[in-house]
């Protein structure tokens, strides 16, 4: 198990499915250094694409009592990740030092049995690569010393109106990320598996605020009056002038 | 999953060649042990030897057009300690050098005799290459179907059974192959062999329909709810998330209606065991090859099709995500 385990988590609670991360997902990767992440036919009648994030949309509950939940899926990066043993040549792989689960693109040979080896569809294979291509929770931005600090964040984090994306050290019992799972119920897709994902999901919740009566009307207010507040003359000296508080 | 010729071709194909590798050395286990009558068949040997290691380059040549990238395929032969593609990528080539040294063994009378066992058995070159060759049939049968057999996601393949049918079915295939060209050049063989291909395929349905039986009654242990994680009786897909094509609405679907699929599994039950077996009886009894010979390539033929339906009838955990386009 590496030592830091870098991983997002997703609140479903505020995600609104406003699809930011996978256009800026999508806009970062297909401009590296990897080359691009290949679309066939965009603009025609059929197109294809290669995407490493998508937000899909689902309904859950019985009309009228319904509510609408907007899911981002990419890679989890499981600690225990089974695409990564089958791999034959050694192209994917489970970084030691951070966790992130990669592929080496000049040794895959898109045999394509890594994605059958992933239960959640995380690997899509380039249309024109020909390699499997998959999320590397922007391994080229998150390390990189020439960007301000604030932007050494993965793509879709930095694009999310919501703040529903976080990430940071899963390991790290006070990260962000952690406090985020533990506080909040965070939880792994499809456990029976058991592959770990460091990925979590935070659930739907609902805020209640409780107003009791005494908080509408303020009980030391000494005219009992709302908004009528004595007020000193002018040039006059007030309690700020006699105590630093 | 979406079923690849490739993938189909390479299969059948190199199943059959380990499968008629297995028979002509049975043949000559059983000449050696004195239980078929002595004859000189090395040409019958070393032919069949020949059309074995052919059945295995076109099954390594048709597993080049599943690659994204064929030129680099070199390098799958890296991470034999995990990986079970990687370990059959090198048994494969492993197996075809025994076959082709074992049909230059007999063909070419290149045979020198090793040692003679006490009991006076004559142990040649051939023997041993024979007894290597076996073995590394059988290691390729274990790799071939552990491939599938490990993925714990995929419950159809996950079972010992894809490993009894991937040997059953493989073997099938060469020995009726092998009592087809005895057939034609060994005909004193024809009821030896064709003894043993009955044998072997009526197994083969055994632990084929066993399969089938267990594949209809599996229950898929992820949910919707476990895709997601939100434990509530009704969740439906609204959106996939892109209305174009992708590789995960290619690749793990096969795309036809459960009618077809029905009607495929049919023709596979027929002509993989029920055809084969009426023909090999009835080639058997009047000695004819093209009878022998059409039995396997009926036979043949109802193993693609029965390759299609294994890879069609796996259903990837990854669909639950992909069933709603908008």
């Amino acid at each position: 198990m590496s030592r830091v385990q870098l991983a997002l988590v997703i609140d479903l609670n505020v995600c609104v499915g406003c699809h930011a991360c996978v256009t800026s997902c999508k806009e970062w990767n297909t401009a590296g250094a990897a080359g691009p992440l290949s679309d066939l036919d965009p603009y025609g009648a059929d197109p294809h694409g290669t995407f490493l994030n998508r937000v899909q949309t689902f309904e859950v509950g019985e009309f009228p009592h319904t509510q609408t939940v907007h899911f981002p899926k990419s890679c989890l990066h499981c600690e225990d990740p089974p695409c990564v043993p089958v791999c034959p040549t050694g192209a994917s792989y489970k970084r030691e030092s951070d966790g992130i689960v990669l592929v080496d693109y000049d040794k895959c040979i898109g045999c394509k049995y890594c994605a059958w080896a992933c239960p959640y569809g995380a690997r899509e294979l380039d249309a024109n690569q020909k390699v499997m291509k998959k999320c590397t929770l922007c391994v080229d931005r998150i390390y990189d010393t020439t960007m301000a600090e604030a932007d050494r964040k993965p793509a879709c984090v930095l694009a999310c109106p919501t703040s529903a994306r976080i990430f940071g050290d899963i390991h790290d019992p006070h990260s962000d990320a952690s406090c985020a799972i533990h506080e909040n119920g965070g939880y792994a897709l499809m456990p029976e598996w058991a592959t770990q994902p460091a990925n979590h999901y935070l659930p739907r919740r609902t805020t209640r605020i409780r107003i009791h009566q005494d908080e509408l009307v303020r009980a030391d207010n000494p005219l009992r009056v709302e908004g009528h507040l004595p007020k000193p003359a002018e040039g006059a000296s007030t309690l700020d002038d006699a105590t630093t508080w | 999953m979406r079923p690849a010729l490739s993938v189909l071709l390479l299969t059948t194909l190199i199943g059959a060649g380990q499968g008629l590798f297995l028979a002509l050395f049975t043949v000559q286990s059983y000449a050696l042990l004195g239980l078929l009558p002595r004859t000189e068949e090395s040409v019958f040997l070393g032919a069949g030897s020949a059309i074995a290691l052919a059945l295995l380059v076109a099954g390594l040549v048709a597993s080049f057009f599943h690659l994204g990238r064929p030129e680099r395929a070199w390098r799958s032969a890296g991470q034999w300690r995990t990986s079970w593609l990687s370990r059959e990528v090198i048994v494969l080539p492993a197996f075809m050098g025994v076959v082709a040294l074992y049909g230059l063994a007999h063909g070419f009378a290149l045979n020198p005799l090793l040692t003679t066992l006490p009991q006076g058995l004559a142990i040649d070159a051939s023997v041993v290459l024979g007894m290597l060759g076996t073995l590394l049939a059988f290691a390729l049968f274990v790799c071939t179907a552990m491939i599938y057999a490990c993925l714990r996601f995929l419950a159809e393949w996950h079972s010992p059974l894809t490993l009894v049918n991937y040997i059953l079915l493989g073997g099938a295939s060469g020995f009726t192959l092998a009592a087809g060209l005895a057939g034609l050049a060994a005909p004193r063989l024809v009821a030896f062999l064709a003894g043993w291909a009955i044998v072997i395929t009526v197994l083969a349905a055994i632990g084929r329909l066993a399969s089938l039986w267990r594949n209809a009654r599996l229950k898929p242990l992820s949910t919707i709810q476990s895709a997601i994680g939100i434990k509530h009786p009704k969740v439906v897909q609204k959106s996939q998330g892109f209305m174009g094509g992708s590789f995960n609405t290619q690749e793990f679907f096969h795309g036809t209606s459960a009618g077809r699929l029905r009607a495929v599994k049919h023709a596979f039950v027929v002509l993989t065991f029920v055809v084969p077996v009426v023909l090999l009886l009835a080639g058997r009894d009047l000695a004819s090859a093209p009878l022998l010979l059409a039995a396997f390539i009926v036979q043949y033929a109802g193993l693609l099709a029965e390759r299609w339906f294994f890879f069609a009838q796996a259903n990837h955990p990854q669909n639950i995500y992909y069933q709603a386009v908008s």
